[in-house]
């Protein structure tokens, strides 16, 4: 808001980012998200908005190689194991893990720092409060509803304080109701967080949602994309 | 660490299968100073040619294993193209596939039960549609042919066949294949066999020759149920080995040469079989036929595989009740009277075969497992799989015949004053075990989402925290099911548990088989229940552990 160099040294920074599939170029972005913002990047199957996710989160398929860096706050990640990136993923599907119950969910992912047993239970707890489902600890994540799974996975990234959030079409599975209402508690509970949001879809509402900066990748033949 | 599991999987697999064969090779030509023989001669194999009724014994060896693979191949090719995506489908499957945890011995025997001549099925039919009052002089069992020797093995291979193709059902668009071919007028059981078949079938071939490679060198079966002028090869190749005159070993293993010039001149003949079969079934689809009129062969195939059900289950059922019976005479279909005399009187003997036979295959199984999941996790890690050939090298303890290098292996460890010990047995319980362990944990092990990793690892979870506390208690079912097959594969193997253990190690399986098929019943009732009552306690537990454990956990609990 002030100096531009302390802007660029907050948020998200996509430094020339080239990634490619042998000698095709899947993805290429240069871009920076700024704490709070989103950046909606849309394109067909098979375009690589998975792939850059991977990348960003430290995933990514050895068969791609890939160019360019990732800073986040200042801190250059490109090369960091993805267990040090503090990032926060959200899949299509919710993921909970299915063997342990809702509350085991978070607690698994309350950061280390947080000790004692009571202290991690405690902490999972109100985050389980904050999307509304207070009292749903002991539950068995496969009893609940598609709407009540999707603010469990939520819960679950935001209680790890993540440093910023990856979002993989992770509306597309719910129904049309649902999906505006989740998609807004997401949005919300980043933008208070002042987390920056990297969301791929091909959805057009998700984007409009977003109300961020939107990239458009080619389809996966042609090299170069548009911003 | 993870980084020398792949090493070391080779190492127990491969070394004790190089040795062997060396350790065998060397004997046949005269050389093996323990015993004497220190020049290379070609006397063992003059000594084998010597033997009346060789070729014969040799033949019969390699034609059992042709026929027998061709016939389980048949029924399962079969039945998979006329009924896959069906409820009759499902159904036959889940009754099936249990099968496969029963020990061949126990298999034989139960089968021996019912079709013997004062067998099980004799007794249902007398005397009222077959008259006889008394056992037919028929000789079923043991017959000179080898026939029963066949179909016992074909009733113990067909689960197994089964389930490899089972497993490779996903790999191939074969519900997509078959509605596409019914739409173009073909019947579903050819429309299958042209379309999906072919590609299932290459994703089976090695184990395939498995088959083939035990049917044609197994012991056990073909001593219950084979013929016995001259016996099969493998089993008098066992008797020389066993033999009191120690210089006879030469002889034998010049004679275990000579069966794994059998078991390859039988791959070899299944090889040039699949040549002209292929262009066969090229041609004939070309021709544009459709098999619409399939209802008739389908039966067939179907029948065919719930017979061969019906024949193991039943004669295990007669295995159990003969274990509990009193005076039982022939055509009764029931047992006189009922009594635990048999169990109390063979209680004491039972014992300390019982408690060998846990501990080698708690232990063999243990080892595997582990041995199994580090590879899986190195691959998981790597990204790499090893593709075919590291499949091949799997199965490599499947493809060479048994008594090829157990005979060296014995032979070694006696030299190295190392036979008959805990560990050489263990040992050589994990080279058949861990193939069978890794086949079966594989397939999950891949399917697994790692997008669950990928989360736990943005969560902060390091690697060790994501194995132990995400993906394997996800995959518990997976593993405690590859350890119940492990566990039973431990419990079944006879021939290595003889020759390592020097008989000095009898199993439930080694005694049992010692018993033979005319030996008393209600004592062999005992041993092969016995038998198959293992294997069944380990795959129950694999079903009750994660879902007594998991019971709150509905998507992953199981029952």
């Amino acid at each position: 808001m002030t100096d531009p160099s302390a802007l660029q040294a907050t948020g998200l920074r996509l430094d020339n980012i080239l990634i490619a599939l042998g000698s095709r170029t899947l993805v290429s972005i240069d871009h920076h998200i700024a704490p709070g913002d989103v950046l909606t990047v849309m394109g067909p199957s098979g375009s690589g908005k998975s792939t850059l996710l991977a990348f960003i989160g430290g995933f990514l398929d050895p068969a791609f190689s890939a160019r360019g860096h990732v800073n986040c706050n200042g801190a250059d990640i490109t090369d960091a194991p993805p267990q040090a990136r503090r990032a926060g993923l959200l899949f299509q599907d919710t993921l909970l893990f299915p063997h342990m119950s809702v509350g085991g969910n978070l607690v698994f992912a309350v950061p280390q720092s947080v000790t004692g047993r009571a202290a991690r239970r405690d902490y999972a707890g109100d985050a389980l409060c904050d999307v509304g489902l207070d009292g749903f600890f002991d539950r068995d994540p496969d009893t609940l509803s598609g709407g009540q799974k999707a603010r469990v996975a939520l819960a679950r990234v935001l209680v790890s304080d993540p440093a910023f959030m990856l979002l993989d079409e992770p509306f597309s599975k719910l129904d049309a109701g649902l999906r505006d209402q989740i998609r807004r508690l997401v949005f919300e509970r980043a933008k208070a967080r002042r987390l920056p949001v990297l969301l791929v879809t091909h959805d057009a509402a998700d984007a409009e949602a977003a109300r961020g900066a939107l990239i458009e990748l080619a389809p996966a033949s042609a090299d170069g994309n548009g911003t | 660490m993870l980084r020398f599991a792949p090493p070391l999987a080779l190492f127990v697999l491969a070394v004790p299968l190089a040795c062997g064969l060396l350790g065998t090779i060397l004997p046949a030509f005269g050389f093996l100073p323990a015993l004497g023989g220190r020049h290379l001669s070609v006397q063992p194999f003059a000594d084998l040619f010597g033997q009346p009724g060789l070729w014969r014994s040799a033949v019969q060896a390699l034609m059992i294993g042709l026929v027998t693979t061709a016939i389980s191949l048949a029924m399962v090719a079969g039945f998979v193209c006329a009924w896959y995506g069906t409820r009759a489908f499902r159904l036959i499957q889940h009754l099936v596939s249990p099968l496969l945890a029963v020990p061949h011995a126990a298999a034989a025997f139960g089968f021996a039960f019912m079709i013997a001549p004062s067998g099980y099925l004799a007794r249902l039919f007398s005397p009222w549609a077959t008259g006889w009052e008394r056992p037919p002089d028929l000789l079923i069992v043991n017959d000179p042919a080898g026939l029963a020797l066949i179909a016992g093995l074909v009733i113990k291979e067909v689960p197994f066949l089964l389930l490899v193709t089972l497993a490779a059902l996903p790999q191939v668009p074969a519900l997509r294949s078959l509605r596409l071919s019914q739409s173009l007028g073909y019947g579903r059981m050819m429309g299958f066999m042209f379309t999906a078949w072919p590609a299932l079938y290459r994703q089976i071939r090695l184990a395939v020759f498995a088959v083939i490679a035990y049917a044609s060198a197994n012991v056990d079966v073909a001593f219950i149920l084979g013929p016995t002028t001259p016996q099969t090869l493998p089993v008098r190749l066992v008797g020389w080995m066993n033999d009191p005159e120690l210089s006879m070993r030469f002889m034998a293993c010049a004679g275990a040469c000579l069966q794994i010039a059998v078991t390859a001149s039988a791959l070899a003949a299944w090889l040039v079989l699949e040549r002209t079969v292929g262009p066969v079934a090229e041609s004939i689809c070309e021709t544009g036929r459709r098999f619409r009129r399939d209802g008739v062969v389908r039966l067939v195939s179907g029948g065919m595989m719930a017979t061969s059900a019906f024949l193991v289950f039943g004669g295990l059922g007669v295995l159990a009740l003969w274990s509990v019976s009193g005076l039982w005479q022939f055509p009764s279909a029931f047992p006189d009277a009922l009594s635990w005399r048999t169990w109390q009187r063979t209680g004491p003997a039972l014992t300390g075969p019982l408690a060998t036979t846990i501990i080698i295959a708690l232990a063999a199984t243990g080892i595997s497992v582990a041995i199994a999941l580090a590879c899986l996790q190195r691959e998981n890690e790597t990204g790499r799989t090893g593709g075919n050939r590291a499949l091949a090298l799997v199965y490599l303890p499947l493809l060479v015949p048994q008594i090829g290098f157990l005979f060296g292996l014995q032979l070694l460890l006696i030299a190295g004053d190392a036979d008959a010990s805990w560990a050489a047995l263990i040992l050589v319980h994990v080279v058949f075990v861990l193939p069978y362990v890794f086949l079966s944990l594989s397939a999950p092990w891949r399917a697994y989402d790692r997008r669950y990793e990928a989360i736990a690892a943005a969560l902060g979870a390091p690697a060790g925290r994501i194995f132990w506390r995400v993906r394997l208690p996800m995959l518990l079912r997976a593993v405690l099911v590859a350890a119940a097959v492990g566990f039973a594969v431990s419990v079944g193997q006879y021939l290595p548990t003889l020759l390592v253990g020097a008989g000095r190690f009898p199993t439930i399986t080694t005694e049992a088989v010692a018993l033979g098929s005319g030996g008393d019943r209600r004592v062999i009732g005992v041993y092969a229940f016995l038998q198959m009552l293992l294997p069944f306690v380990g795959f129950a537990l694999a079903t009750l552990v994660p879902a007594l454990l998991f019971r709150n956990r509905r998507a992953i609990r199981g029952l």
